[in-house]
């Protein structure tokens, strides 16, 4: 997420490493995404329980947190408030989890372009857009019956 | 054509896929048939084929080839291929690849769409991945959408705004007439969305800042912030029991912003701040969000004491929470605010102090920082206890920083001289692979200027090789301390600490074994044997053994090994009667610079024969670049620079930059090394620090020169001569103006020959005033031992009529009466 300017990415992986899903806004070519995804994977998968859920890298912060077999990572300015971002994902999950009737991995990687229209309602331009799960919700139910 | 294969389909058969192998197979045959389909256009299908080919790129596949299949999918009218067109616009293209301005026209026609939701698709895409280009163009309609009254849009077109903004800062004037009203929706995500519009604006503009301030935003976000703590359960915002946290987290920021260096704003939001703070409830992640956010608030603008001790007790409950998570938080931010409220954070430093035993590596981190930020006089012993236990366990990457800082630290507080010398030792014993290399003169010059310590030091220091000499600093300054107190080791006297027996040739043994082993590296090995050589004048029977080793090594491969140990067998054999002068004890050395830590000079504890020149120290020197030009200039032949004094000059500092010039100069053997240059010219010189000449009696009569008079700068010389020292001239300048402008930035500089020497007082000004209405003066003064003709060259440099002016000239008119 923005947070201010500079990179923004956000990402869900699973523990192997296959990236569910990468929502990029900041411009980046496609081999430094590539690069990019795998020093960010190799950075929080060897965090385990006893490590904060923060991890500086580069100069920027990664902030994630690890649901079941997925990393959802979010990258950050420094200057931003982790414990929000750390909720935003939190509401993020929650709201797949409403929209998929209790989520799991293989909705994700079946449903990826509703996945990211769930992203493009909650998160804009970087920044937080959407926080109320009934309005976003409500929403995706719409979109959908145009479907 | 049999129909492309469904999206799930796809996913299926790939995920069969056992091998990286067979799943590159499969990919490549579905793009070849996603091709030909593209190719025969087939409009019912390509929404699939696009889908299919997203998927691909998600994992890892090149895709461009169906960029432009999307933008087809864009311009189509169904809603479901305009989806799966923006989806892959976002993905596929970004404002490198040229196609994407084609969708310009598409996003500004649909921006105007009778769908809300394809508006809303049209301004996701655009705030993704518009580029500056696309921005310029569509930012007209975005503005227009920012003020229309469905909320749905509102909210896109704000964090659209924000997109369009950073790419393209100066359309921000245009969004500003649609901000007035922003702030007065009832709806969440509306305000949500302007609040970080109003942030990024005041961001990055100082303009639309004061703007803001005006127009007193301040009390409006504190009237929501107060009406989202005061209203009760809001089920649609509400997370754990707190109403919409991530607008307060983000009001809470732009707060910041407008109070930061502000004083009225920061006064209007004290008492909402306050009340955040303390009804906040803390038991869940999102309370302790906000209340971060709070205090960051609190720290950043300029609130009053009382506020800022509860954001610092807030940080210190925090400290003790459970969640290390917040913990971590506390911690940086207490570390960002250890310098300017020093006091309340001492509060916490025992829960600070308990973090360095954390187990996550970058709360440790932050703790060791902390801790050697809040290290002062009276918790010295306690905390360096507690320091000294962290180096012991913590993990090898912190050890160096551990250590450089144990030593700072150590000696701004030192409450005594035993104290620091164990705490040295100690450092050394434990982490001391892991000790800088500047740390290794620092510590030498703490040792000798604690000069009653010198044999307990000594003594500790060979204790501690004796088992062990594999760790490069610690041997090194052992070596050096053994070399130099030797015979204090020997003779048994030790004064804090049980004197150990021990012998000369046991003291050479360990030396020696230093020498050989291979541990050690080629410096230490080059301290071994300095300190080797040292020992032949402070021991008294083993002379000859010392002789033996130091003749082995004059055919070490090692080239500094080789040339030290020829050098010492040529102070045996052929300049014995030196030898005693050469090894003797070192003075105590002055730390001139008490600021940084590695400005010492480096004394590697050499006693080399060759390089004992004392330099002339001031000659030499010229602390001014004016001079350095000034010889540049002269060819640096026959001629000394300048020397220009300021009345307040200050011995100290003059010193400080005179080491810094001096760089690697061996001081060895110039124990004198009071700091002022100055003084090892005539002193009388030195009374001219005044900017009055202070000779009473001038011999009257000398005539007054003409030196210069060019371009309307006319410089005249007036001269004095005192009868108590014949060789002292003093020359008055005056610079006359007579052009129609004044000349600013007047610089007067001169340079004599190589027998003179020359000080330059401080001018009266640098302005010389048009019409000759006014002039300045300065003050020469010439020291001429050898009475030889004063000749001199002057180099001017002024501003006039709006240009620079340079100019070099020679005088050589001087009167007989001026220098015989």
């Amino acid at each position: 997420m923005v947070a201010l300017r500079v990179k923004k990415m956000r990402r869900e992986k699973n523990r192997a490493g296959k990236t569910r899903l990468a929502k990029w806004y900041m411009q980046f070519d496609d081999d430094e995404k590539q690069k990019l995804i795998e020093e960010v994977h190799a950075v929080v998968t060897v965090r385990d329980a006893k490590h904060t859920n923060f991890v500086e890298f580069r100069n920027f912060k990664i902030i994630y947190r690890r649901y079941a077999g997925l990393y959802f990572c979010i990258c950050v300015d420094v200057t931003d408030n982790n414990l929000a971002y750390l909720e935003a994902i939190h509401n993020f999950v929650e709201v797949l989890n409403e929209y998929f009737h209790n989520v799991c991995e293989l909705d994700l990687v079946f449903n990826f372009y509703k996945v990211y229209t769930v992203v493009d309602e909650m998160f804009l331009a970087g920044e937080i857009r959407e926080t109320s799960q009934t309005k976003v919700l409500k929403q995706l139910l719409m979109l959908q019956s145009l479907e | 054509m049999p129909a492309p294969i469904r999206l799930r389909e796809l996913i299926r058969t790939i995920r069969t896929a056992r091998t990286q192998a067979e799943e590159r197979e499969m990919i490549q045959k579905e793009c070849a048939a996603i091709r030909s389909s593209f190719r025969e256009e087939d409009n019912t299908y390509r929404c699939r084929n696009v889908a299919k080919l997203l998927y691909m790129h998600m994992l890892g596949y090149p895709a461009h080839f169906g960029q432009l299949e999307c933008l087809k999918l864009i311009a189509s009218q169904k809603f479901t291929d305009k989806r799966i067109g923006y989806l892959g616009a976002m993905l596929l293209l970004d404002e490198r690849q040229d196609v994407h301005l084609l969708m310009t026209n598409c996003i500004k026609n649909d921006l105007n769409h009778s769908t809300q939701y394809v508006q809303g698709l049209a301004l996701c895409t655009l705030g993704c991945m518009g580029s500056s280009e696309m921005c310029r163009d569509l930012a007209g309609e975005v503005e227009k959408l920012l003020k229309t009254s469905n909320s749905y849009l509102r909210k896109k077109a704000a964090l659209c705004a924000v997109h369009v903004i950073r790419k393209v800062p100066e359309l921000m004037e245009m969004f500003l007439p649609a901000t007035k009203n922003l702030l007065n929706e009832k709806n969440h995500g509306v305000l949500h969305t302007s609040v970080v519009l109003l942030t990024e604006m005041c961001e990055r503009s100082p303009d639309m800042l004061a703007h803001f301030r005006k127009v007193s935003l301040v009390p409006q976000l504190v009237r929501i912030l107060k009406n989202l703590i005061m209203s009760g359960y809001s089920p649609e915002h509400d997370v754990s029991g707190i109403s919409d946290p991530f607008l307060q987290v983000r009001i809470l920021r732009l707060l910041r912003i407008l109070g930061r260096n502000d004083d009225d704003s920061s006064e209007a939001m004290n008492d909402i701040l306050a009340q955040v703070a303390t009804n906040t409830e803390t038991s869940k992640n999102v309370g302790n969000a906000i209340l971060y956010e709070t205090v960051l608030t609190i720290m950043d603008i300029k609130s009053e004491s009382g506020l800022r001790v509860l954001a610092i007790n807030i940080l210190g409950r925090f400290l003790l929470n459970n969640d290390k998570n917040i913990r971590y938080v506390a911690l940086t931010s207490l570390l960002k605010t250890v310098q300017t409220d020093h006091n309340a954070v001492q509060r916490h430093r025992s829960t600070i102090v308990d973090c360095l035993k954390d187990l996550d590596v970058s709360i440790k981190r932050r703790a060791m920082e902390l801790s050697f930020a809040l290290v002062n006089g009276n918790n010295v012993r306690g905390m360096m206890k507690e320091l000294l236990y962290f180096l012991d366990s913590c993990e090898p990457e912190f050890k160096a920083d551990c250590a450089s800082g144990i030593f700072l630290a150590a000696e701004k507080y030192a409450p005594s001289k035993r104290w620091h010398i164990d705490t040295i030792m100690r450092v050394l014993t434990t982490a001391g692979s892991y000790v800088r290399d500047d740390a290794v003169p620092n510590l030498i010059q703490l040792i000798t200027n604690s000069v009653e310590m010198h044999a307990y030091t000594v003594q500790r220091l060979y204790k501690a090789i004796l088992g062990d000499y594999s760790q490069q600093p610690l041997v090194q300054v052992a070596s050096w301390c053994i070399g130099e107190y030797g015979d204090l080791l020997v003779s048994g006297q030790c004064e804090e600490e049980e004197p150990i027996q021990v012998t000369e040739d046991e003291v050479l043994d360990i030396l020696e074994s230093v020498l050989i082993s291979n541990m050690s590296a080629s410096v230490t090995r080059g301290y071994a044997l300095t300190a080797i050589m040292k020992l032949s004048t402070r021991f008294t029977c083993t002379v000859n053994r010392i002789k033996k080793v130091v003749s082995i090594y004059g055919s070490s491969i090692d080239v500094e090994l080789q040339q030290r140990a020829v050098e010492y067998n040529a102070l045996f054999k052929k300049y014995d009667h030196m030898r005693p002068a050469l090894l003797e004890r070192m003075p105590v050395m002055e730390k001139v610079t008490t600021n940084g830590p590695a400005e010492i000079v480096h004394t590697n504890g050499e006693t080399e024969t060759a390089v004992l020149e004392t330099k002339p120290p001031p000659s030499g020197l010229q602390p001014a670049n004016q001079a350095n030009d000034l010889l540049d200039l002269l060819g640096g032949s026959d001629i000394t620079p300048v020397i220009p004094t300021a009345p307040t000059r200050e011995p100290a500092s003059a010193g400080g930059e005179l080491l810094d010039l001096l760089g690697d100069l061996n001081l060895t053997g110039s124990p004198v090394f009071a700091p002022a240059p100055q003084i090892a010219q005539p002193p009388f010189l030195l009374d001219g620090l005044t900017s009055q000449p202070l000779f009473n009696d001038i011999s009257a009569g000398i005539p007054s020169i003409t030196a210069y008079n060019k371009n309307g700068l006319k410089i005249d010389f007036t001269f004095e001569r005192s009868n108590t020292n014949p060789s002292v001239t003093v020359i008055t300048i005056q610079a006359s103006n007579s052009t129609e402008l004044d000349m600013t930035d007047f610089v007067f500089q001169a340079a004599v020959p190589k027998t003179f020497q020359l000080q330059l007082l401080s001018p009266s000004s640098s302005v010389i005033p048009a019409f000759n209405s006014g002039t300045i003066t300065q003050v020469i003064k010439v020291l001429n031992p050898q009475k030889q003709q004063l000749r001199m060259r002057i180099k001017l440099t002024y501003n006039h009529k709006g240009s620079a002016m340079q100019d070099l000239a020679e005088v050589n008119n001087f009167p007989p009466q001026s220098w015989q």
